[in-house]
């Protein structure tokens, strides 16, 4: 068996994966269950100033039968009493020693507030605090939240003030509203963050009901923009969490990777591109804290496989592999190949590629099943026919290289070779 | 013994319950919608008499765009709603799923239809807007599968169709020859009234070609005649006894449990069903639910070369009835003018027949059956002395046609079981279709051929 014990900043736990600061981490009896189904850690739902939430505070988005691929809310922070919150974080601490407890801030924009709030939950015995700079509703119109974050400048002033009162390891969490994350994450780590946590949500509206003609999540004949997470927004965090762990000044500090990680596969994607733990939100508020039994048997049982002995072993383990387009090797070619006795004659391949990309499948026509075989002179190697073939390893993609070194666009250039050669 | 009224009230309400329940729910069909690949060029089309758009259909479904759905069913077939609950979808549509080459479970394709086609019947959508009319006149002789479809596209064009009927209701077999388990009899009153209602369609029951009205009267009075008539009565078995009480037709049997109710319906204690086809699997089932105490199927071939399909069969052995394969009825035995026993040839397979399946060849062997009623469902034969009497070609009654449909006389087309012999629901409205096209053909453009 694999070890998949975590220590991110030195804070312990005993897997990866961790709660994300959200609702299911505002009071003691959801983290309690949390813990008691195997949870790793939690980061605390966010604690500052006063707020009042609605009625009415989230909405999907659903694809196919699969309800909320698609996620979104309009909760604030913790809308609860902050001595409440601190004595359940104590209680909390007390009853699950062995698990990770990191408590999420948003401090009214003023030093003293910030110290104040961190010395209080410094109190509790909590072992770390993570920067909530990236919530795109409600906070940021009062110049809090994500409002923070999309400005180096205001991000590095708080992280500052909160380094000099902090004792235990801070983490700053980035808002993915911004055409790069880079420029805050490198303003808040030269501000002295221990490390950074991405991506807070994105701000969305996830659809409108056709009868009422009112976007969702509706509150009382109105809306407003949602932050949007859940499995949908997965790719768009791999990219981000990619340019941070590719920056030279980033990629010092240890990431925690947030942004719809649903399972085992989705967490060890994560940590391949450099997050050193995870954290989860949507994936438990759609089938509850039970689906960390399987990240765990999961995630240990790939580690086995690989040969992965410690997280260590795996983590970063693709950030290289992602380059810049003028680096790839235009020599590399693939032709798509059908096998023809795993076909089942849907015909989707045929029309998506004979439709919108190279008219590169022949097809024979035959009642009731036609017969589909490429075209290996046309075919560009685009992958459309693979992605959306239903039957597994039916349509594979074969190496047919032009020519056995490698070459990349500058080069192609510089020697005047000829295009559209296919 | 033969008696009626065998049973209670809720034990035929739950014998005849529907068998292929509906969606119980929108979230369901929704599943199931969901699960359909979308293929293109579809087999499920293909396989499709009336070539109904099924992925697309399907993919409506799952749009919640149900009007167009349905409208999409009844483009290509008016009866789509029928046909979801008789259609033998195995050999058809659902046979030719994708799925089925993964060893999946193939889409609930028929169901997926009743649920688009059953909502707009019940919310009365008419999807189909009369075209200005023509001035065309065109009669139809039999309100059943073919002659209501070719009406509807007669009517969608612009064309004022009469339709004569000699029952008092129409749909034909699908009111009168379906098993009652599949279709209700309300059901095929409303699916008739829900094609009726687009208009420029006007229904004469009661009215009976060759009887009531001529042929020439119907040429003189319309600038076309289709002849969608179907066939008649089970073929003879043409053996001793056939006239003893308690030897009855299929067809009148199911029509008897289909016009009068289940209460009303005699059946024996050992009943013996001559056939296998989709109307001998009918009878034989419903004989038993009337609550016959023994149903025994007789076929003169083997299991292989059965008409009726897998699943047909399995619902008549689910219910109990016998089967006995290789059996040809040679005599039936009766003592005071009531059938008491039937005598079956034991046969074996000899050579291909015309229809390419090993043909059954008589063995000297006999084996008899103790049963008191013997239902005749060994196919049905045309109407071969109106036929004739109408001075129409045809072969042994089923009318002959060229490929526009058309009949040796000018301007009377036909189409449906009169031209094939029987086939399935499905087929009779493709024909419909393929009448009307003719007809409208022959009415906007043959003058210019010709």
């Amino acid at each position: 068996m694999a070890d998949i014990s975590s220590n991110f900043l030195g804070i312990k736990s005993p897997n990866p994966f961790w709660l994300a600061s959200a609702p299911p981490t505002d009071k003691k009896i959801n983290v309690l269950r949390a813990f008691e189904a195997g949870w790793g850690g939690v980061v605390w739902k966010t604690l500052g100033s006063q707020v009042k939430n609605v009625s009415s505070r989230y909405s999907a988005v659903n694809f196919g039968a699969k309800k909320m691929m698609g996620f979104n809310n309009i909760e604030l922070i913790s809308d609860r009493p902050l001595d409440l919150n601190l004595k359940e974080i104590k209680e909390c601490l007390k009853l699950f020693p062995d698990r990770a407890m990191v408590v999420s801030l948003m401090a009214d924009n003023d030093r003293k507030s910030w110290h104040e709030l961190i010395k209080k939950v410094e109190d509790t015995g909590a072992h770390g605090l993570e920067l909530n700079f990236g919530c795109p509703h409600g906070m940021t119109e009062r110049g809090m939240g994500a409002a923070v974050g999309q400005d180096p400048e205001i991000a590095k002033m708080v992280v500052e003030w909160v380094m000099e009162a902090a004792t235990i390891p801070v983490i700053t969490k980035l808002t993915p509203n911004v055409h790069s994350v880079v420029p805050t994450g490198k303003a808040v780590v030269e501000a002295g963050t221990n490390a950074l946590s991405l991506i807070n949500t994105i701000q969305s509206v996830t659809g409108i009901n056709l009868d009422t003609l009112v976007p969702n999540p509706y509150v009382a004949g109105k809306s407003v923009f949602g932050g949007y997470c859940g499995p949908a927004v997965k790719p768009i965090a791999l990219k981000m969490l990619t340019t941070i762990a590719q920056n030279p000044v980033t990629s010092k500090v240890p990431v925690s990777g947030i942004g719809g990680v649903s399972t085992w596969r989705d967490a060890v994607e994560f940590m391949l591109l450099g997050a050193s733990n995870v954290q989860v939100c949507t994936a438990a508020m759609n089938h509850g804290f039970r689906i960390v039994e399987d990240m765990i048997e999961g995630m240990n049982n790939w580690m086995d496989e690989k040969g992965f002995k410690t997280l260590d072993d795996f983590i970063g383990k693709s950030v290289d592999k992602i380059t810049h387009w003028e680096d790839l090797d235009i020599n590399y070619h693939h032709i798509a190949n059908i096998n023809q006795d795993k076909c089942i004659h849907c015909g989707l391949c045929y029309i998506a590629c004979e439709d919108t990309s190279h008219q590169s499948i022949n097809i024979e026509y035959g009642k009731p099943y036609n017969t589909y075989t490429i075209k290996e002179d046309e075919c560009v190697g685009c992958n459309l026919c693979q992605l959306v073939c239903p039957v597994n390893g039916c349509i594979t993609m074969e190496e047919h290289r032009v020519a056995p070194e490698y070459l990349n666009w500058i080069e192609f250039q510089k020697r005047g070779l000829p295009l559209n050669d296919h | 013994m033969i008696k009626n009224n065998r049973l209670s009230k809720e034990q035929y309400a739950n014998n005849f319950s529907d068998i292929h329940p509906p969606f119980e729910t929108k979230d369901a069909a929704l599943v199931e919608a969901n699960r359909c690949l979308f293929c293109y060029d579809a087999p499920c089309t293909k396989s499709c008499p009336t070539s109904i758009d099924v992925p697309k259909f399907i993919k409506q479904i799952a749009t919640e765009n149900i009007k167009g759905s349905a409208h999409t069913i009844f483009s290509s077939n008016i009866m789509g709603a029928g046909c979801s609950k008789v259609c033998p979808v195995e050999k058809l549509c659902e046979g030719a799923c994708v799925y089925n080459l993964m060893e999946e479970t193939p889409i609930h394709i028929a169901k997926l239809q009743r649920y688009a086609t059953e909502i707009a019947m019940q919310k009365n959508w008419q999807l189909f807007q009369r075209k200005p009319s023509t001035g065309k006149k065109v009669a139809i002789v039999g309100a059943g599968p073919a002659g209501l479809s070719c009406a509807h596209v007669l009517s969608r064009n612009g064309i004022d169709v009469t339709v004569f009927e000699k029952e008092s209701k129409g749909g034909g077999l699908m009111t009168y020859g379906i098993a009652a388990y599949k279709v209700t009899p309300q059901f095929c009153n409303d699916e008739v009234d829900y094609i009726v209602d687009i208009g420029g369609i006007d229904v004469k029951y009661n009215i009976e070609l060759g009887k009531d009205i001529t042929l020439a009267q119907l040429k003189k009075e319309f600038d076309a005649v289709y002849l969608g008539i179907g066939v008649g009565v089970a073929r003879q078995l043409d053996i001793p006894g056939e006239k003893l009480e308690g030897v009855v037709d299929a067809i009148k049997f199911i029509y008897e449990i289909r016009a009068n109710g289940f209460s009303t319906v005699p059946v024996g204690d050992k009943v013996a069903v001559i056939g296998m086809g989709m109307t001998a699997i009918d009878a034989a089932t419903q004989a038993k639910r009337l609550g016959a105490k023994e149903v025994t199927l007789v076929y003169r071939r083997t299991e292989a070369e059965k008409p009726c399909t897998d699943v047909e069969l399995d619902i008549a052995r689910l219910d109990g009835v016998e089967v006995i394969w290789l059996a040809a009825p040679q005599k039936i035995k009766g003592a005071r003018g009531k059938v008491k026993q039937l005598v079956c040839s034991v046969m074996q397979l000899g050579e291909p027949d015309a229809s390419g399946r090993r043909s059954p060849v008589d063995t000297g062997e006999t084996f008899t059956l103790d049963v008191d009623m013997v239902i005749k469902a060994a196919g049905q034969v045309p109407f071969e002395k109106l036929v004739g009497k109408l001075k129409i070609q045809n072969t042994k009654g089923k009318i002959s046609i060229d490929e526009n449909c058309a009949t040796n006389i000018k301007g009377v087309f036909a189409g449906g079981d009169a031209v094939n012999g029987g086939k399935e629901v499905v087929d009779a409205v493709q024909a419909g279709k393929d009448g009307a096209a003719a007809i409208m053909n022959f009415l906007f453009h043959a003058k210019k051929q010709s």
